[in-house]
């Protein structure tokens, strides 16, 4: 018999999973039972009061990602001798691992995470209530103004629920930015103002338009714009 | 048509007897004592001329009507890129460097016809300024062990009969013929091969998930996507000997059961691509590849992926999402790539030097590979040795060479009398390790210890001329532009060391920039998805590491003590020492020198853009730079 939490408050005396269907999971020092072929992440959102993981870029509507970090946690799958960092919407249950949610490494490196979030979008409701939870007052850097955190939850419901691809992500690293595909000037017909990508987004940064369509984040090179202006100038010289 | 057909039939290989045939009849065919010119095909060279110098010596053959007595080839990179282009004159192994065209009619004249040795063509021993006649007595080779490379120099990467002559498809022959796939992942096992791409994965281990993984479709990829800045020993192999790449494809693919393979190469690599697409054609033809492989019953084909550029797809699992026609972007590998990768079939990724390993070792045994090594690290590693070195080129040593050895005695030291300040190994993602540790042997663990790594295999040697605050920025600035941008710390965390990297090399640092530094760091090597965002710190942590008080003078003192950061310098000529010969003030593009001739010049502050004309083409150190 071992002592299994099924919330944060309560605890009943049951038999330890055998781990075919389902495993025993130590989060933050409370032995919990799960059922296999699920994520910590998801594991451990299913038990009320247990572990404290903020997470961004995950919903349950699409395939995890893995691309904000800020759920990372602590795993050991040696009984406690090593633990590593994870991203726990990424990480598989399994027998016997122990998941620290909230030590001060951790904290440490969301609230890290979050300085950089903040420093780019310091307007952001979301991340201003998660940067004041790990504590992270003004960010140390430069500060930028865009609402989009590039979770990418929109591009992945627009392909993944409606199986569209009317919005991308377009462009690599610091240059990455939501848009139209190739950047075309303006939102194909693939769009069908279906609103799945505004309902997704965790800072607000896609809103419904007037037309019924989604207004994008400002795109900072919109290459269609650069091409309408040239075909502007050429038809103007000619 | 027909005859075509039946002619294509005629080459087919149906048996490893029939392999062993060939090899002989090949061999028979060959006169040893036959004259061979040999070029270097390799990219240097041709990018110093040595596709014309091939030329030259095509048409000279012709007009002296010498096609009988003289065999011309053009094979694949030995190493010596520093003095290309290289010929060789076998079998006397006359070693000839820097030729130009207008030098074949001599040698063919003189060395080929005459049986003479043109002096002047002949490599000049900096340290003991003596000639050096024959290719093996070549300082720069004589102390390598070229296991791998060795055959670039002899094979025609065009021609499969060169490789087979040379013993090639034998270990396929081998474990066609009796070794179980178990067998072939414990010998593997056995060898201590670790991957030879970056990570350092011990690859038996990575072939026995493979193996053990259960699925009816099972890939085999070979990661020639090489990236780093300077590194360019998987184009060399790919390029010089591809048949040695395919063989241990074959072979991993036929132990862990594998009926397609793929070469994932740079598109910007033209030439691996045509010699890699070239040998899989003969290989297809001699049976070696396509159904029935030597008639063991075994089907494998390969099929080259051209990449389209980005870095990040070095990584196995951009790699197989770019593979897929997905954009490149790395994904968690909490389930191992050998297990779910591409497709979410186990695939088995390798790169180029691991794939050429492994014939190697099937053919000596592990035992004999084993031996080579230190006891982390088995075998030879390739290196691509550049920067502020006298012998730039490909260098390939047994693991456990010191950084001393392969710098000053293969590499020959820094040139132009200057100091030895640092190297930097592992590609982008290693560190700088100073001189002290030059002594440290070189293999995977002693270098992840100095805070570097071993990477591919780039190393690259920097002079006291060097700022190792404005390097550190420079593979910042780098990966900066190869993110991809999917997590937040390798997007965010990057962008902002690069911030702060500027401001410091433009006399902005402040102090506390050292421990935001510190702290994106952090952040990096632990939160980032994939490990080149884990590792980029590596080329910031290492400098600041050892060399902090170059961080300390930009940031306090606001000067660069190597005085490489333009806005932390300041030229000035010295009226003592200048005689007023003009030539720094014809060099100056901004006209901010200015003076008469035989009188001391001087130099216009607001006017000078800090370029360093002056300077480089100062004879009497009349330029000071400060």
């Amino acid at each position: 018999m071992a002592k299994v939490w099924i919330d944060g408050e309560t605890s009943i005396e049951v038999e330890a999973a055998d781990g075919v269907n389902a495993f025993n999971l130590t989060v933050d020092d409370k032995q919990i039972i799960v059922s296999a072929g699920q994520t910590i992440l998801e594991a451990v959102q299913r038990v009320d009061g247990i572990g404290n993981i903020p997470a961004l870029c995950n919903h349950p509507a699409v395939k995890p990602y893995g691309a904000c970090r800020i759920c990372t946690v602590e795993v050991s799958e040696d009984g406690g001798d090593k633990f590593k960092f994870v991203a726990s919407c990424l990480y598989p249950v399994k027998e016997g691992l122990i998941v620290r949610t909230d030590t001060e490494k951790i904290r440490k490196l969301r609230g890290g995470i979050i300085e950089l979030m903040l420093a780019r979008c310091p307007n952001v409701k979301r991340i201003q209530e998660l940067a004041e939870e790990y504590g992270v007052d003004k960010p140390r850097f430069v500060l930028g103004d865009q609402d989009c955190i590039l979770c990418g939850l929109c591009v992945r419901a627009c392909q993944e629920i409606m199986g569209k691809s009317a919005i991308s992500l377009v462009n690599r690293g610091i240059y990455r930015e939501v848009a139209a595909p190739f950047y075309a000037y303006e939102l194909t017909e693939e769009c069908i103002g279906c609103g799945d990508c505004a309902f997704v987004c965790p800072t607000g940064a896609i809103e419904m338009g007037d037309d019924g369509r989604p207004v994008l984040p400002r795109v900072k090179i919109p290459y269609a714009e650069v091409e309408a202006m040239m075909k502007k100038e050429t038809a103007a010289t000619s | 048509m027909v005859e075509q057909v039946r002619k294509l039939l005629e080459k087919r290989v149906e048996s490893p007897a029939e392999l062993e045939n060939l090899r002989q009849s090949i061999a028979g065919k060959r006169d040893t004592s036959r004259t061979c010119i040999s070029v270097c095909g390799g990219t240097a060279c041709r990018a110093a001329g040595a596709e014309a110098v091939v030329d030259a010596f095509v048409d000279e053959i012709e007009r002296r009507e010498l096609q009988v007595q003289v065999e011309m080839k053009e094979t694949g990179c030995p190493g010596f890129c520093e003095r290309g282009p290289l010929v060789v004159i076998r079998p006397s192994k006359i070693f000839y460097q820097q030729v130009k065209p207008e030098d074949v009619p001599e040698i063919i004249a003189e060395t080929v016809l005459g049986g003479r040795v043109v002096d002047r063509l002949l490599y000049v021993d900096p340290s003991t300024q003596e000639k050096v006649t024959y290719e093996p007595d070549v300082p720069f080779y004589k102390k390598q062990t070229q296991n791998i490379l060795g055959a670039n120099r002899e094979i025609d990467p065009t021609n499969i009969e060169d490789y087979i002559a040379s013993g090639g498809y034998s270990a396929l022959s081998k474990v066609l013929t009796g070794m179980k796939p178990q067998e072939i992942v414990d010998e593997v096992k056995k060898s201590g091969l670790r991957g030879r791409g970056g990570g350092g994965f011990p690859t038996g281990k990575k072939w026995q998930s493979c193996l053990d993984a259960e699925s009816n479709i099972k890939y085999v990829i070979c990661n020639a996507d090489e990236g780093d800045p300077g590194a360019f020993q998987d184009r060399a192999l790919l390029e010089g000997n591809p048949h040695s790449v395919l063989e241990g494809m074959i072979i991993g693919a036929f132990a862990i059961g594998s009926h397609q393979g793929y070469i994932y190469v740079r598109n910007e690599y033209p030439l691996a691509v045509k010699h890699a697409r070239i040998a899989i054609e003969q290989a297809m033809d001699y049976g070696l590849l396509g159904e029935n492989i030597l008639g063991s019953g075994f089907d494998f084909t390969v099929t080259i992926i051209r990449g389209g550029g980005a870095f990040v797809c070095g990584e196995s699992s951009a790699l197989m999402a770019s593979l897929e026609g997905k954009i490149g972007e790395p994904k968690a590998k909490y389930v191992h790539m050998s297990e779910k990768g591409l497709w979410d079939s186990p695939s088995l990724l390798n790169n180029v030097k691991t794939w050429a390993n492994v014939p190697l070792i099937i053919n000596k045994g592990a035992d004999w590979y084993s031996k080579i090594g230190t006891a982390g690290s088995k075998g030879t590693m390739i290196f691509s040795l550049v920067g502020n070195i006298k012998n730039t080129g490909l260098v390939e040593v047994p693991m456990g060479i010191t950084l001393r050895e392969m710098i000053f005695d293969i590499g020959g030291g820094i040139p132009n009398g200057k100091k030895f300040k640092a190297v930097q190994t592992g590609g982008p993602s290693g560190g700088c390790i100073p001189e002290k540790f030059l002594d440290t042997p070189v293999d995977f663990d002693e270098l992840t210890k100095l805070g570097s790594m071993m990477g591919s295999g780039g190393m690259i040697v920097m002079d006291e001329d060097t700022c190792m605050v404005d390097v550190a920025k420079y593979f910042i600035e780098f990966l900066k532009g190869e993110s991809c941008g999917k997590c937040t710390p390798c997007r965010e965390g990057i962008n902002r060391m690069s911030e702060i990297l500027s401001r410091i090399t433009q006399g902005k640092g402040k102090p506390e920039d050292l421990d935001t530094l510190e702290d994106l760091a952090g952040i990096l090597s632990a939160g980032a998805l994939c490990a080149l965002g884990q590792t980029a710190a590596n080329p910031v942590m290492s400098t600041l590491k050892y060399f902090r008080d170059e961080y300390i003078a930009h940031i306090e003192q606001k000067k660069c003590p190597a005085g490489v950061c333009r806005e932390l310098i300041q030229y000035s000529i010295d009226p003592e020492q200048c005689v007023g010969c003009l030539r720094c003030l014809r060099a100056c593009p901004t006209g901010a020198i200015t003076g008469e001739k035989k009188e001391p010049h001087t130099l216009n502050q607001g006017l000078c853009i800090k370029c360093g004309a002056c300077y480089d083409v100062c004879k009497f150190n009349a330029v000071v730079r400060q």
